[in-house]
C-alpha cells in the first residue's frame, strides 16, 4: 500500500505545475478563450515537450506508455489551471483508442503524430436524442463498394471543430440500442459530406455539432474488429473517466484554497467571515468531500488499468458518481461562502465551478453511473449476496 | 502508488482471519450479525480469547503485553474482526486508560492494572461527561479534595457507558478551582466498588441500558491513584484523544451491515420484486455503498501516512464526521428496507433465549431499535460539529 506518486511522478508534476504558472495564468486562459482557435498552439507544444501528449502512446511510437496515475497528476494540474487545451479529447480519447484498438498500420502512423501533438483528434460518441448511453448508436456505416459510407449526426462533439482527424462510433449491425454491432470509425471532417457547426461551451471550451450525410470513406478507417466496438468504447470512456476524476479534484482543491482564503480576508461585522462557524462547518465539508473525491480518483487512476472489466467498470463508475456529487456540492458553496463576489465572471471560483458542473455529466451523470455500478454488481454480487444468504439459512 | 497489502501484510490478514473464523464462537457472531443484544460475557469470552492469543491490546508496546502492531496491522485486525461478527473490543481500557497509564502511569498503576485489562479483569468505563460539561468538558465540577493518603470524591458523571458492568472508572475530576479551568483537573482512577459510589441507569430511547449516571458522595481514592501530576488530568485526557482514533472510521462493521443490508433488501418485496431490484431503493444502497468505498480509501491513506511517520491529526475528525454519516445511513436504510416490520417492539426479541414467536422477519426485530440507538454515533467521541470545529482550527486554521 503506498498512495505516494514515483520519483519521476513528481517531477513531472513539478514540472507541469511551472509550465502552467508561467504560461497559463487566469488572464492568459481568458484570452485563449476569447481567442479564434480556442486553444493556444504555443501551450499545445509545450505538453508534446513535457511529454504529455506521450502518456498513452507506447515507447515505440515515440510516447513513455504512462499509466493511469501519470494520467492522474497532469489531469489534477489542468484542473487547477483549468486548461481548455483538447488534451481529454486528442491525447486521452483518441491516443487510447488507437493504441488499445488500433491496427498495427494506424498505430505506427498515428501514434506518433499523438505523441508529438502534431495531429489533434476529435471523439464523437453521443447523438441527438441520447443521454450518454454507450450502447445507443444510430449513426450508422454501411458497405458499399468495399467503401464505408456513413450518415447520421453527433452531438456535442467536444473540440470537433478543430480536430485533423474524427473518431466516430456508429452502427455497423444490430438495433440500435444493441451493445453489439458498434463499430468505430476514422473520419475526416474535411471528406464530402461531413457538416460542422462549432459553438462554445459554458466552461471555455469549444464543441460541435456534426452530422454525416453519405460520406465515404476507405475501408482502413475502421478501428479494432467490426461489429465489436463496443468494449473499446468503453475501455476509453473509462479512460475518460479517470482523466475527469482528476481534474475535478484539481478544480476541487483550487475551490477550497480560494474560499478558504476568502473566508480569512474579508471581513464582515468587524471581523473575518471565517470567524462565523456556519461557514467554516461548510468550508470543513467541502474539505471532506473534496478528500473523498481525491480517494476515487486514485481508485479510478490505478483500475482504470486492470484487466478485469467488471472491476474497471464498477469501481470507474462509483469514482465518477461520488466525484460528480463532490464537485458539485464543493461548486455551489464555493459561490455560497463568497457571496456576491462568487457570482461574478471576474473571480476564477465560477469558472472552476462551471468546469466541475461540466465534467458532472460528462460521460454520463450520476444517474446514469449508478446504473452501470449496480448492473456490475450483478456478476460480482452474486458473492456477497449469497454468501451470507446460504449462512443465514441455518441461523434463522 | 499502490492500492493493495504488501504480501506480510496479507499474510498478517490471513493469521487474523483464519483464528477470528476458528476461534469467534458461532453464538457471538451470530447475535453482532443479526444485531441481538450482547451481554457482559458475550464481550468477555471474546476478550479472553484475544488475550489468551496475546492480541487484546494490538496498540501497546510489547514490554507491558501488547501486540505492538502497526497502524495497517491494527486496521486489518480491526477490519477482519468487524466483518467476522466479533464484538466490539471495549474500548475503555485497553484503547483508553491503558496507554494513559503506560505514558503518565506510576510503576504500581503499571504493574496492577495493565495485566488486568489485558486479561478483562477489571472491566473500566470512563467518567468524563457531566451534566453541565458536555462538549465543554473542561467545565466539570466533580471534585476530589486531598484530605491525607485520600481523595475524597463528589459530584456526577453520567452518560458512562456499561458502568453497571465495571469494575473501575478512570475520571477527570477537580483539584483545584483558581486559575485557568484546564489546570485544575486531575485523572484519577476509581474503584467502582468503594462506597459512595452509586450508578442509576439511563434507558435510551431505543429502550436500551447503555449509559448510565455515575454518582460519588465522599469517595475515598487512595492517592496512588492519582495518574501523572495533580493538576495535569487534561493534558493526559487529550493524550488519550489521539489514542482513541484506532478504527474511528469504522469501515470493516459498515462493511459488515451493508452485506446485511443488502441481505434484508434481496428477502424484502416491493411489488413482489425483491427490494433490492426496486431502482429507487436500490440506487440508495449503492450511493451509501460508494461513499464507504471512498471512506476506506481515506482511511487507508491516513494508515499509510501514519507507518511513514506523519502522525494523524485533525484528519481523523474527517474520517469520525464520515464514518458516522456512513453507519447512520446504513441503519436507516435496514429499518426502511423492512417497512411496516419495523414497527413492532417486542425488546426481548432480540435478546438471550427468546422462545416467542416473531412478528415478521426475525432480522427485522431489533432494525428500529438499532436505527434510534445509532444517532449517539455523531454525538459522542466528540460530536460532530466539535469534529468540525477541531478541522477548522487545526487543518483550516480558521
Ligand atoms: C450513547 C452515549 C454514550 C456515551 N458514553 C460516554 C462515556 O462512556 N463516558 C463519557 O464521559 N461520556 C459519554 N458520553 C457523553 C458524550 O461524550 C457527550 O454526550 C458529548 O460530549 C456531547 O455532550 P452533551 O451531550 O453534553 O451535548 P452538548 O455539549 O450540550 O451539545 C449539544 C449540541 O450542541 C452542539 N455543540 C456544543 N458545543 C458546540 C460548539 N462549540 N460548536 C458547535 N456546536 C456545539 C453539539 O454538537 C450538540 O449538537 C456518551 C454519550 C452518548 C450519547
Amino acid at each position: 500500500m503506498d498512495f505516494n506518486y514515483s520519483e519521476e511522478q513528481v517531477l513531472l508534476r513539478e514540472s507541469i505545475g511551472k509550465f502552467l504558472q508561467k504560461n497559463y495564468s487566469f488572464e492568459q486562459r481568458r484570452a485563449i478563450i476569447q481567442g479564434r482557435e480556442g486553444m493556444n498552439a504555443a501551450v499545445w507544444d509545450g505538453f508534446a515537450s513535457m511529454g504529455l501528449h506521450g502518456i498513452p502512446v507506447p515507447e515505440e511510437f515515440g510516447g513513455f506508455g504512462g499509466s493511469g496515475l501519470d494520467v492522474m497528476l497532469v489531469m489534477e494540474a489542468f484542473g487547477r489551471a483549468l486548461v481548455v487545451e483538447p488534451y481529454l479529447s486528442s491525447t486521452i480519447m483518441a491516443g487510447y483508442t488507437i493504441a488499445l484498438g488500433g491496427s498495427d498500420a494506424q498505430r505506427s502512423i498515428l501514434l506518433p503524430r499523438i505523441a508529438d501533438g502534431s495531429m489533434k483528434f476529435a471523439f464523437g460518441h453521443g447523438e441527438p436524442g441520447t443521454r450518454y448511453e454507450l450502447n445507443q448508436v444510430a449513426t450508422t456505416a454501411r458497405q458499399e463498394n468495399g467503401m464505408w459510407v456513413i450518415n447520421g449526426a453527433k452531438s456535442v462533439m467536444m473540440h470537433g471543430g478543430l480536430a485533423d482527424l474524427l473518431i466516430v462510433s456508429a452502427r455497423t449491425s444490430g438495433e440500435v440500442d444493441s451493445p453489439g454491432g458498434i463499430s468505430l470509425f476514422f473520419v475526416n471532417p474535411a471528406e464530402s459530406g461531413v457538416t460542422g457547426r462549432e459553438y462554445p461551451t459554458y466552461d471555455g471550451m469549444r464543441a460541435a455539432e456534426v452530422g454525416f450525410d453519405n460520406v465515404t470513406i476507405s475501408p482502413e478507417s475502421i478501428i479494432g474488429v467490426l461489429d465489436d466496438g463496443y468494449a473499446l468504447l468503453e475501455a476509453v470512456t473509462d479512460r475518460g473517466i479517470a482523466a475527469v476524476c482528476a481534474e475535478a479534484v484539481g478544480c476541487m482543491d483550487a475551490l477550497k484554497d480560494a474560499t478558504l482564503d476568502y473566508l480569512k480576508t474579508r471581513q464582515q461585522f468587524g471581523m473575518p467571515i471565517g470567524k462565523f462557524q456556519a461557514l467554516q462547518h461548510r468550508l470543513v465539508d467541502m474539505l471532506i468531500q473534496t478528500e473523498q473525491a481525491r480517494s476515487m480518483a486514485m481508485l479510478a487512476a490505478v483500475k482504470v488499468d486492470a484487466p478485469d472489466t467488471t472491476e474497471r467498470r464498477r469501481c470507474l463508475a462509483a469514482a465518477k458518481e461520488l466525484v460528480g456529487r463532490a464537485g458539485r456540492f464543493v461548486g455551489q458553496q464555493a459561490i455560497q461562502l463568497h457571496g456576491g463576489m462568487g457570482m461574478t465572471d471576474e473571480l476564477a471560483v465560477g469558472h472552476y465551478v462551471k468546469r466541475l458542473a461540466a465534467i458532472e455529466t460528462m460521460f454520463g451523470d450520476g444517474d446514469l453511473q449508478v446504473d452501470r455500478f449496480t448492473s456490475s454488481q450483478v456478476e460480482v454480487a452474486e458473492t456477497p449476496l449469497r454468501k451470507p444468504a446460504r449462512k443465514w439459512k441455518n441461523l434463522v | 502508488m499502490d492500492l493493495n497489502y504488501s504480501p506480510q501484510e496479507l499474510a498478517f490478514r490471513d493469521e487474523v482471519r483464519s483464528f477470528v473464523r476458528s476461534r469467534l464462537p458461532h453464538e457471538i457472531s451470530r447475535k453482532v450479525l443479526e444485531h441481538k443484544r450482547l451481554g457482559r460475557d458475550d464481550y468477555l469470552v471474546w476478550q479472553k480469547l484475544l488475550h489468551a492469543q496475546g492480541w487484546m491490546a494490538p496498540n501497546w508496546p510489547a514490554q507491558y503485553g501488547g501486540a505492538a502492531w502497526t497502524a495497517v496491522q491494527q486496521h486489518i485486525f480491526d477490519e477482519e474482526c468487524a466483518e467476522a461478527g466479533a464484538p466490539r473490543i471495549i474500548p475503555f481500557g485497553v484503547n483508553m486508560v491503558g496507554p494513559v497509564i503506560i505514558a503518565f502511569g506510576s510503576a504500581w498503576q503499571k504493574q496492577h492494572y495493565l495485566p488486568r485489562i489485558l486479561s478483562s479483569e477489571d472491566w473500566w468505563c470512563q467518567g468524563y461527561s457531566e451534566p453541565g460539561a458536555g462538549s465543554d468538558l473542561a467545565s466539570l465540577k466533580t471534585r476530589a479534595e486531598r484530605r491525607g493518603e485520600h481523595y475524597v470524591v463528589n459530584g456526577q458523571k453520567t452518560w458512562t457507558t456499561l458502568a453497571q458492568h465495571a469494575d473501575m472508572i478512570f475520571c477527570l475530576v477537580r483539584t483545584a478551582s483558581t486559575g485557568k479551568r484546564q489546570e485544575g483537573i486531575s485523572f484519577l482512577l476509581v474503584d467502582m466498588r468503594t462506597p459512595g459510589v452509586n450508578v442509576r441507569p439511563i434507558i435510551t430511547l431505543d429502550g436500551e441500558h447503555e449509559v448510565n449516571e455515575v454518582w460519588f458522595e465522599d469517595v475515598e481514592v487512595p492517592v496512588e491513584n492519582l495518574v501523572g501530576e495533580e493538576g495535569r488530568g487534561w493534558t493526559y485526557a487529550k493524550f488519550l484523544l489521539a489514542h482513541e482514533r484506532s478504527g474511528i472510521a469504522g469501515v470493516g462493521a459498515s462493511k459488515r451491515e451493508l452485506r446485511m443490508l443488502k441481505y434484508i433488501a434481496s428477502q424484502e418485496k416491493r411489488s413482489g420484486r425483491p427490494l433490492i431490484e426496486d431502482v429507487r431503493f436500490r440506487d440508495r444502497i449503492a450511493r451509501v455503498e460508494i461513499d464507504l468505498m471512498a471512506l476506506e480509501i481515506t482511511n487507508l491513506r491516513m494508515l499509510a501516512a501514519e507507518r511513514e511517520g506523519r502522525a494523524p491529526g485533525a484528519e481523523v475528525s474527517m474520517l469520525k464526521i464520515r464514518g458516522t454519516d456512513i453507519q447512520q445511513t446504513l441503519t436507516e436504510l435496514m429499518m426502511d428496507a423492512v417497512g411496516p416490520y419495523a414497527l413492532p417492539h417486542l425488546p426481548d426479541a432480540w435478546g438471550d433465549h427468546w422462545l416467542g414467536e416473531h412478528v415478521g422477519p426475525e432480522y427485522a426485530a431489533p432494525l428500529a431499535a438499532r436505527y434510534f440507538n445509532h444517532r449517539k454515533v455523531s454525538i459522542y467521541g466528540g460530536s460532530n460539529e466539535i469534529q468540525r470545529n477541531i478541522v477548522a482550527q487545526h487543518i483550516l486554521g480558521l
